[in-house]
């Protein structure tokens, strides 16, 4: 999956040149306005080459005008093929995606084998080590150790149980160990991966707005020089020049955005190829666009902005209370504590609980009432825990909580440190500190996105004071703190209300609503299904830093549209100048002062004019393809930069080309 | 320093001096706030509402507003052609002149209320004072009608996710008259005092110098072309417009009329600055305005100044320029600035013929029509503006990777729509006319032999300027055209029609949908739109618009004209 | 449709008195100050009197000439020559006033005729002359007139109009004003 396809590989460019022919159908080019309009053009031309044929002497040499005929159907093949060759690589990637999907062996609950493909929702069927699964499901019985590199290219296995947010499987993932019994939750062809390849393949590409917008102003800009050719004629009539039909058309073709009419859809289909390239897979191009768009950013603290969970850092006992006997009921309290801060307790002591000898311990699990866990042996009661919880504890025991103990956890949390206070026999023996580690290069990336004026919020579920201290430290701009599931659905809807799009990213069965509500959900692959139904694209990395990524595809996208519609409108210029005074030379010598590119003859001028129109079409489609490179400079200097290149340069490339190609062509004729 | 070139520096500074302040009490007008002269004029408008049953206080959303100004213009419409249609027998009428026919008093009824004023009868032969008093009135009201619509769409453009955008007759009526009328008062005081005629007595006669008897036409002239030239309608009270030395006497009278033509189109710019509270949205538009238009002006002067190089190529000498068609009061600088003026703002008042100015010249003039927003008319060149503002808006937000949006506002496929259809009218209107003049010539010769005045490329000129000056509701023409036929009367007076209503419904349509959008607050990613840079977006886009549609016809006639001159 | 059409036929005909009676009855009372009462600039000389701003056909070799009209003068119909610049029936016409004018002036060389005294101006009423076209016409007029040539100088120098504060316009002559001046010298 992660191996690059490069830009132009035989087998794609073949298959991509029997496509441009196919797409020369009327039914087809018609969505296309401009090119459409195009396609009209060169049949013209081919009727006057056939009236030519039967004695016509108006219209010129047979050559030159089936040279012009010639060069509008190549105009046609070469937007054509833009297109086919951006569909022929996002059908390769999804190729490559289809092969984990190859029909694998599904065995049922009764014992029946029967082939993946005649799974259907509802299904349940069981995998053991070894295994291929067969189509995405929901765990309901059993933990397994996975193995999604084929998806994800990632080589760590990863753990997947029933209950919770890890109960997702994906179809083509490998089982290394244990059983499974899963239930089939897609309808067949309807996984996200099956989507994916239906919209790159483009056979359910639906236009998203801005293109639809931008065909409007394209089909307007063409629908202008429909009337400046049409009435040219009666013009020219009265300036008694004579003007023929292929002068005519080639004027036509050349003014209308060609260009950018013959990349546009290739540009969108780009778009989410490039975006199956981050591993990211879309529901539709629409989403990608409105990743561009994004103004607030929603992340979870834990794993996007901190590695992993929280480590403990410091052992503070209480006063009278030796660092060792502290340590020693430390370690009791969390040898059974397997979460990743009990883990890293039992690290920071350094002490094998093993060696301490401890008689019927019985162990306390932390409830969401008591917040509290622990051990209880012999006659001694060793509690951990948040600091209000075990204050409660102690008072209710007739014991006080005391202030060096209260400061200090003040002191700790207010340095962006969990404090955990550990009491015996209801009495506070001391306070461990949890802190949390920043990933490395975070800030840099979250100055980005401010800089791309994006809002980054960090949810999390510390206290106030804590998340002020890693919001702080790892330069987000706001928070959200003891966040509960409904507490970024309101942020979201508040963001939305005050015009704002939002992008959340989620795993689990409760980020549910939010992703849906958010304008980009992106749902990890490894979250729930409810998920992964929510959101509008699912990451298949599970890298909860993707999303700057979309958001710069998104941008990317819109930019090349803008800047090649602007180039190819720029080029206008230059192709009035040359096209212009080879039309009007004949009747009216005096504009012959029009001709600044000193262009040989009016038939070499108009075709060097019409070459040059064509040939920037295949040349553009690496571009088209690869994006417009975002910065993140703000948006004035971006049109500044944007419109230098592209308009600027619009302006000024094609009088260099169209005398570079009438020099080569005056040789010829 | 050439006293000619000191006296346009002096009208252009003077103009922009006095347009800012104007703009902003513009602003308190349209937003109701408080100004000093609200002793004098809140009676006077109650009383207008009083009698004409108006609620001022009930709110209008965007149709509306449009369903309003339609009716109103329907009414004016009527009158205007019954009137002009029975001029003969109705009173004022002191030099016995006839009615019009059918088809000129037409286009004369649809040419005023349009605010375009072109006219294809001569003022003084063809009208009775009652005529041109009426053609006043509609002077009044066009102009307030643009300002009042141009006054909603500053509305909605503030507006956040809202239906209601003020009461349009309050609006028409308070820039009718806190605005127009005492503008007009002053104007018209300065013009009486330097010899402009104001009386309802008939022609005079007099016993020239030399012997012969000669007749002058006088009339209600100051009231009349005070308000011509403020409203940026144009029609002369006589035949050649303010050439005439009744119309603009002296060299001080042409100062205040130049500075009249420009002084509310440049200050509704700044009222959209007070209005928005957005000055420096209000500057980039006007310096985008200002360069289009300096762009236009210098070349013209210098063309004129340099004089007409068929003359020189005679052995004359032209150290004042071209002088055919111009007054040697105001010089052949101020003839081509006020040219340009008047072309830029759809005026159409003229001080020198047009139809005379050298070829260049010309084309400049036509592009200020095909451009028809540098500056352009009282509160509909902003609108027109508007248009290339959104278009300029789609292209850039896509440019810097975001979903377009204007003041906080997505531009999507609906508004993009409009804004297309609006810009595509300009070029549709004044190529198919022109197509179709050329193409009758040609096909009937004979029937057309008095259409033109002059042969080849200028002939062609005359008519391409004739739908120009309509489809801008400009006025202006290359008189030497001969007009006055059912063609050109009803075919001018349909595309004046569609040229003023279409796109006044374009924008108003598109801001108020705008308006009843959600507001997205701006960010670093956001597209400014105050900055030169978008200033230069929009300025490109114009050209672009304007100039691709025209190049062609252009150069088949003013074009070739000039090479064809000095190629001899 | 009554709540519509009603107030825009009200407010029409409210709009239609104020703007159409009361504004101009305001500019016909103000003009009451003016000169003439607002019926136009008169000079008066010899009993009759003459419309300051109304251009006037000179063309007697006695006086200087005023510019071409293309409609004589006709201060009832008033208008321009709408010619266009390279009209070649337009160039015969400038051709054969410059012969006329040669004929007339036989001591003016080709180059120095200014190009207003061959072209016709917009309104057809110009009441002006430049100076360098008042003074091409010196040497014609000193003959006819028999006086001296600075005489009619320090005429068209006392009659030359400046530019407005001596800094903003063109200068001038009036024509009729300078030949009135011209029927006083003797």
């Amino acid at each position: 999956m992660n191996d690059k396809i490069s830009l132009f590989q035989k087998d794609l460019l073949r298959e991509a040149f029997w496509q441009s022919f196919y797409k020369l159908q009327p039914a087809k080019m018609v969505r296309n306005p401009v090119m459409f309009t195009v396609e009209i053009g060169t049949l013209v031309m081919l009727g006057v080459c056939l009236w030519i044929l039967t004695g016509n002497q108006s219209q010129g040499s047979l050559g030159y005008n089936f040279f012009i005929f010639i060069i509008l159907f190549l105009t046609l093949l070469f937007a054509n093929f833009a297109e086919a060759i951006a569909e022929a690589r996002g059908k390769a990637q999804a190729n490559s995606l289809r092969k984990t999907r190859a029909t694998t062996p599904a065995r049922l609950q009764n014992g029946e084998i029967i082939p993946s493909s005649q799974l259907k929702k509802g299904d349940i069927f069981i995998c053991q080590a070894g295994d291929i699964i067969p189509s995405d499901g929901e765990i309901i019985e059993g933990l397994a150790s996975i193995d999604e590199s084929a998806i994800t290219g990632e080589s760590a296995p990863v753990i997947r149980e029933a209950g919770g947010d890890k109960s997702s499987v994906t179809g083509g993932t490998k089982v290394l160990s244990d059983k499974i019994i899963v239930q089939v939750t897609i309808e067949p062809g309807e996984s996200f991966l099956d989507k994916m390849i239906a919209l790159v393949e483009g056979s359910s590409r639906q236009k998203t707005p801005n293109e639809i917008a931008l065909t409007i102003l394209l089909a307007g800009f063409t629908l202008v020089f429909i009337i400046v050719t049409v009435t040219l004629k009666p013009f020219a009539d009265y300036a008694q020049v004579p003007i023929s039909i292929a002068a005519f058309i080639s004027l036509f073709v050349c003014l209308i955005p060609t260009t950018i009419g013959g990349l546009l859809s290739a540009i969108g289909i780009a778009g989410m190829d490039r975006a199956l390239r981050a591993n990211v897979i879309t529901k539709s191009g629409k989403a990608v666009e409105t990743a561009g768009d994004i103004d607030v950013l929603l992340l979870d603290k834990t794993g996007t902005i901190t590695i992993g969970n929280r480590k403990a850092t410091h052992f503070y006992p209480a006063q009278g209370i030796e660092l060792q006997d502290f340590i020693r009921s430390v370690v009791l309290s969390s040898m059974a504590d397997e979460t990743p801060e009990g883990k890293s307790i039992l690290e920071l002591a350094n002490v094998n609980p093993a060696s301490l000898s401890v008689q019927n311990p019985r162990f306390i699990k932390f409830t969401a009432e008591t917040r509290s866990s622990g051990i209880d042996y012999a006659n001694r009661r060793i509690r951990k825990g948040a600091a209000d919880a075990i204050k409660t504890l102690c008072e209710k025991a007739g014991h006080s909580f005391p202030a060096e103990i209260a400061n200090k956890v003040r002191e700790i949390a207010s340095n962006g440190g969990t404090p955990l206070v550990v009491a015996e026999n209801e009495k506070v023996i001391g306070v461990i500190e949890l802190q949390d580690i920043i990933k490395p290069g975070i800030q840099e990336r979250f100055e980005r996105l401010r800089r791309m004026g994006i809002k980054t919020v960090m949810v999390t579920g510390d206290n106030p004071l804590t998340a002020q201290y890693i919001a702080a430290r790892a330069g987000v701009d706001d928070f959200i703190a003891e966040a509960k599931p409904e507490d970024k659905m309101q942020y979201i809807k508040k963001e939305q209300a005050e015009g704002r799009l939002v992008a959340m990213m989620g795993d689990g069965t409760n980020d549910a609503p939010a992703l849906a509500q958010a304008d980009v959900g992106v749902a990890m692959n490894s979250g729930t299904q409810a998920a992964k139904e929510a959101g509008n694209m699912v990451d298949l990395d599970n890298d909860p830093t993707k999303l700057i990524e979309v958001v710069e595809i998104g941008k990317q996208l819109l930019m090349t549209r803008g800047t090649l519609t602007t180039f190819s409108i720029a080029n206008d210029i230059a192709k009035y100048f040359a096209i212009l005074p080879a039309l009007f030379m004949v009747g009216i010598p005096s504009l012959q002062s029009l001709n600044i590119m000193q262009l040989s003859t009016p038939e070499s001028a108009i075709l060097s004019a019409v070459i040059f129109n064509a040939i920037i079409i295949p040349l553009l489609i690496p571009l088209a393809l690869k994006g417009v490179t975002y910065q993140p400079i703000g948006a004035s200097a971006l049109l500044r930069r944007n419109l230098l290149i592209y308009g600027l340069g619009g302006v000024l490339v094609p009088f260099i080309g169209i005398k570079m190609i009438d020099v080569l062509v005056s040789f010829f004729i | 320093m050439n006293t000619e070139i000191l006296g346009l520096m002096l009208m252009y500074g003077l103009v922009v001096a006095l347009a800012i302040p104007l703009g902003h009490y513009l602003g308190k007008v349209f937003n109701q706030e408080k100004t000093q002269l609200d002793v004098l004029f809140n009676p006077l408008d109650n009383l207008f509402y009083k009698l004409s049953g108006i609620d001022p206080a009930k709110e209008m959303n965007w149709k509306q507003h449009l369903t309003a100004l339609l009716t109103i213009n329907i009414v004016w419409f009527v009158i205007s052609i019954f009137i002009l249609m029975n001029m003969a027998w109705l009173p004022f009428n002191p030099d016995g002149n006839p009615s019009m026919s059918a088809d000129l008093a037409f286009n004369t009824s649809v040419s005023f209320v349009t605010n375009t004023n072109l006219q294809h009868y001569s003022g003084e032969g063809a009208l009775s004072y009652l005529g041109q008093l009426v053609l006043m009135l509609w002077q009044f009201i066009s102009a307030a009608t643009g300002m009042a619509i141009c006054a909603v769409v500053f509305r909605a453009m503030k507006a956040q996710s809202t239906e209601t955008l003020g009461n349009y007759y309050v609006l028409l009526v308070r820039s009718g008259t806190r605005v127009l009328f005492p503008i007009s008062l002053l104007i018209a005081t300065i013009l009486v005092l330097n010899g402009t005629p104001i009386t309802l007595e008939g022609k005079d006669t007099m016993l020239t110098l030399q012997g012969d008897t000669v007749q002058v036409s006088r009339g209600p002239v100051a009231a009349f072309v005070a308000i011509k030239q403020l409203g940026t309608n144009g029609g002369g009270f006589y035949g050649p417009n303010s050439t005439h030395p009744f119309e603009n006497p002296n060299y001080l009278t042409n100062i205040t009329e130049t500075m009249a033509i420009f002084l509310l189109p440049i200050a509704m710019v700044f009222a959209m600055g007070h209005v928005l509270r957005r000055r420096k949205l209000a500057w980039m538009v006007f310096g985008v305005m200002t360069v289009g238009f300096l762009l236009l002006c210098l070349p013209a002067v210098v063309f004129e100044m340099q004089g007409n190089p068929a003359i020189t190529q005679m052995g004359l000498a032209q150290p004042l320029g071209s002088y055919e068609g111009k007054e040697i009061r105001f010089g052949a600088a101020a003839s081509a600035y006020w040219a340009v003026n008047t072309t830029c703002t759809s005026n159409g008042s003229v001080n020198a013929m047009h139809d005379s100015m050298t070829p260049l010249t010309g084309m400049f003039l036509m592009l200020g029509m095909m451009i028809n927003c540098l500056y352009g008319g009282v509160g509909v060149g902003f609108l027109n503006f508007y248009i290339f503002i959104i278009l300029a808006v789609f292209i850039s937000g896509l440019m810097v990777g975001r979903t377009p949006a204007f003041l906080g506002k997505k531009i999507e496929a609906r508004e993009m729509k409009i804004a297309m259809i609006i810009a595509l009218l300009h070029p549709l209107f004044i190529l198919v006319g022109t197509a179709l003049a050329s193409h009758l010539l040609l096909t009937f010769p004979e029937a057309c032999a008095n259409w033109l005045s002059n042969p080849g490329y200028h002939g062609f000129s005359q008519m391409l300027y004739e739908f120009c000056s309509s489809s801008a509701n400009n006025g202006s023409g290359f008189e030497g055209l001969g007009d006055n036929t059912p063609f050109w009367n009803i075919g001018c007076g349909l595309v004046m029609l569609l040229a003023r209503y279409l796109p006044i419904i374009g924008p108003v349509a598109i801001a108020g949908i705008l308006a009843r959008k959600k507001y997205i607050p701006e960010s670093a990613g956001t597209l400014q739109t105050d900055t030169s840079t978008f200033g230069l977006m929009v300025f490109a886009v114009i050209l672009i618009v304007a100039g691709m549609a025209f190049f062609p016809v252009l150069t088949l006639g003013p074009v070739a004209e000039y090479f064809s001159i000095i190629q001899k | 449709m009554k709540t519509i059409l009603f107030p825009a036929i009200r407010l029409t005909l409210v709009c239609l008195f104020f703007f159409m009676g009361v504004y101009p009855a305001i500019v016909l009372g103000l003009a009451q100050w003016a000169p003439n009462q607002g019926k136009g600039h008169l000079i008066r000389q010899d009993g009759k009197s003459y419309y300051a701003n109304i251009g006037q056909s000179f063309t007697e070799d006695q006086y200087f000439y005023s510019r071409p009209s293309a409609v004589a003068y006709n201060a009832a119909g008033a208008g321009g020559s709408n010619q266009g610049p390279s009209n070649p029936a337009y160039l015969a016409t400038l051709q054969a006033r410059v012969d006329t004018f040669l004929a007339h002036n036989p001591a003016v060389k080709l180059h120095e005729i200014p190009a207003d005294l061959i072209t016709a101006s917009g309104s057809g009423l110009d009441p002006d002359i430049s100076v360098a076209a008042a003074k091409v016409q010196v040497n014609r007029i000193a003959k006819i007139r028999q006086v001296s040539e600075v005489t009619l100088y320090q005429l068209i120098a006392q009659q030359t109009k400046k530019p407005l504060l001596g800094l903003f316009g063109p200068a001038k002559v009036n024509v009729l004003q300078l030949n009135l001046a011209l029927d006083k010298l003797k």
